[in-house]
């Protein structure tokens, strides 16, 4: 699903991003994606949703090499991703129903699609019933929720999370991953970026540790789960 | 098939509404761009509407190309008649006609209004005039021939061709055309520049929903379209305005002109602007305002990428 090989990323400012990553996910896998702050993790996240484009390597992300991928095709490439972020991103001027519903408005589904859609994603979220409510209104764990259940109304094969539990009291941290967990169970592929170390070694999957490319490249601990280096 | 070409309809009939919503949520800013661009519309429009009506004051002389034979003060008036004689008998003549000093006196006191000044004075300051029609088949040499001939006659003060008056009249109409076309463009541009400004604002505004949009996969035509339906209705609402503002102005001078018509004997009426201008107007105002916003929306949108954090 996603094979990042010798990726480089330098930024405009001169920032060395990455230098040298490889790594690959398979479909269905879910993956937690750890490492100190500064160490990448959020550029992995870019490249992989073509946020960002990489200045030296390959990046395949469902098929598509996305050094080259036509601006045109930019769009239809996103809708199957869905992203999830730790500020949730959400329109706090529009009602939750309206938030979750974008990802299918600019697809130009059907209305009574959208509506069935939305309605199960919420059931999804356990939040069913709050469809007129603003944002605002809500728990920051509810937002967050509200934030999941926009990026999977449209059924992507991959999510891609970071930090998606920060914000998040440990009770409701848990939860959120199970509610992950249960989507990666139907196939849906998730990498999600983390500093929860605790909650990575609690579920026992995969564990991908960035280094900060100062002492050379940014690695990756591939394979079978390592001990965060801390 | 069907079934998507209606959520297409529907997304368009959303993104109009979804406009309009944004329009009315913030009245004073959308009125005040609204009666700006009404005005740059209206200002053509009552130029067009004055051009249309000088040429249906004037019309009615541009077929009339004759000439005027004014005769020596104190030319006898029997003299006179005997110079019409003469006159249409020439070759190129169609037909020629006397106005006596003192016809043309009777309708000077009657059209004028200075009868009462007039009667001050002691004698008739007005000449014999005789009045000649052209053949239509003359050519602009005989009839130059025929001036020239006229003019040499010893009872004759000067000959007036009236193609003189109706050449500076095509001229001040090509004028008022040209100004017309030039008050057209500029005030286009300035429609143009005050509506592409606005959505500029607007698309600053809505950056983060744009971003977000983009984000879960939005094409740039998805994210430009509310934008064109809000450039559009502007255009729409600031035509409307200024084909009110025009003919209330024509409204409140119908008066004053009629007054002016009469004191010149004339039943003369303003012409209002007609459907034609009013759907002129308004679709031009729309196509305007589409544009604005196109220009500007395909600038500014192209610059907002969604960022991860």
């Amino acid at each position: 699903m996603i094979r990042f090989e010798q990726v480089g990323k330098r930024y405009r400012n001169g920032h060395t991003a990455l230098s040298g990553l490889s790594l690959e996910v398979a479909a269905g896998e879910m993956v937690f994606l750890t490492g100190r702050s500064g160490a990448g993790k959020s550029t992995v996240l870019k490249l992989i949703a073509l946020l960002e484009r990489p200045t030296r390597g390959t990046v395949v992300v469902n098929g598509a090499h996305t050094a080259t991928l036509a601006a045109s095709r930019i769009p239809a490439f996103r809708r199957q991703i869905g992203v999830v972020f730790q500020d949730h991103r959400l329109l706090m001027d529009r009602p939750v129903f309206d938030n979750v519903a974008l990802p299918l408005v600019v697809t130009d589904t059907g209305l009574k699609e959208i509506d069935k859609r939305v309605r199960a994603s919420l059931d999804q979220v356990g939040l069913l019933g709050r469809e007129r409510v603003l944002p605002s209104e809500l728990s920051v764990g509810e937002q967050q929720r509200v934030g999941i259940a926009r990026a999977l109304v449209s059924k992507p094969p991959l999510v891609i999370a970071d930090e998606p539990t920060g914000n998040l009291d440990p009770g409701l941290a848990r939860e959120t991953l199970e509610l992950f967990q249960r989507f990666n169970k139907v196939g849906v592929t998730l990498v999600i970026a983390t500093h929860d170390l605790q909650l990575v070694q609690d579920s026992g999957l995969r564990e991908i540790v960035l280094e900060a490319p100062a002492d050379g490249a940014a690695k990756p601990a591939d394979g079978a789960r390592r001990e965060p280096t801390l | 098939m069907s079934g998507s070409l209606t959520a297409w309809g529907a997304r368009h009939a959303q993104a109009l509404l979804s406009s309009a919503g944004h329009l009315s949520r913030k009245p004073v800013a959308t009125a005040l761009t609204v009666i700006v661009m009404a005005l740059a519309l209206a200002l053509p429009l009552a130029l067009g509407v004055l051009v249309q009506n000088v040429q249906a004051v004037t019309g009615n002389f541009s077929d009339a190309i004759g000439l005027s034979v004014y005769l020596k003060p104190g030319t006898a008036e029997q003299r006179a008649r005997q110079l019409v004689q003469v006159a249409a008998s020439q070759r190129s003549v169609d037909h020629a006609e006397l106005i006596t000093s003192a016809d043309a006196l009777k309708e000077f006191r009657s059209d004028s209004g200075f009868g009462a000044a007039l009667d001050a004075l002691e004698d008739n300051p007005l000449p014999h005039l005789i009045v000649l029609r052209p053949k239509g088949d003359a050519s602009p040499d005989e009839i130059e021939s025929l001036r020239r001939y006229l003019q040499a006659w010893p009872e004759v003060d000067t000959v007036q061709l009236d193609s003189d008056w109706v050449r500076r009249y095509t001229a001040i109409m090509g004028l008022l055309h040209t100004l017309l076309v030039v008050a057209i463009v500029l005030l286009g541009a300035g429609v143009i520049a005050v509506v592409g400004n606005t959505i500029r604002l607007e698309i600053l505004n809505r950056r983060a929903e744009i971003e977000v949009t983009k984000l879960v996969g939005g094409t740039n035509a998805f994210v430009r379209r509310p934008f064109l339906y809000t450039g559009a209705l502007y255009g729409v609402v600031a035509g409307l305005l200024g084909w009110a503002v025009v003919t209330g102005t024509l409204m409140l001078l119908a008066r004053p002109v009629a007054r002016l018509a009469a004191a010149y004997g004339s039943r003369f009426e303003l012409a209002d602007p007609a459907l034609r201008e009013f759907a002129l107007v308004v679709a031009g105002g729309a196509l305007l305002g589409w544009l604005g916003a196109w220009l500007a929306a395909s600038r500014e949108l192209a610059r907002i990428e969604p960022t991860a954090s």
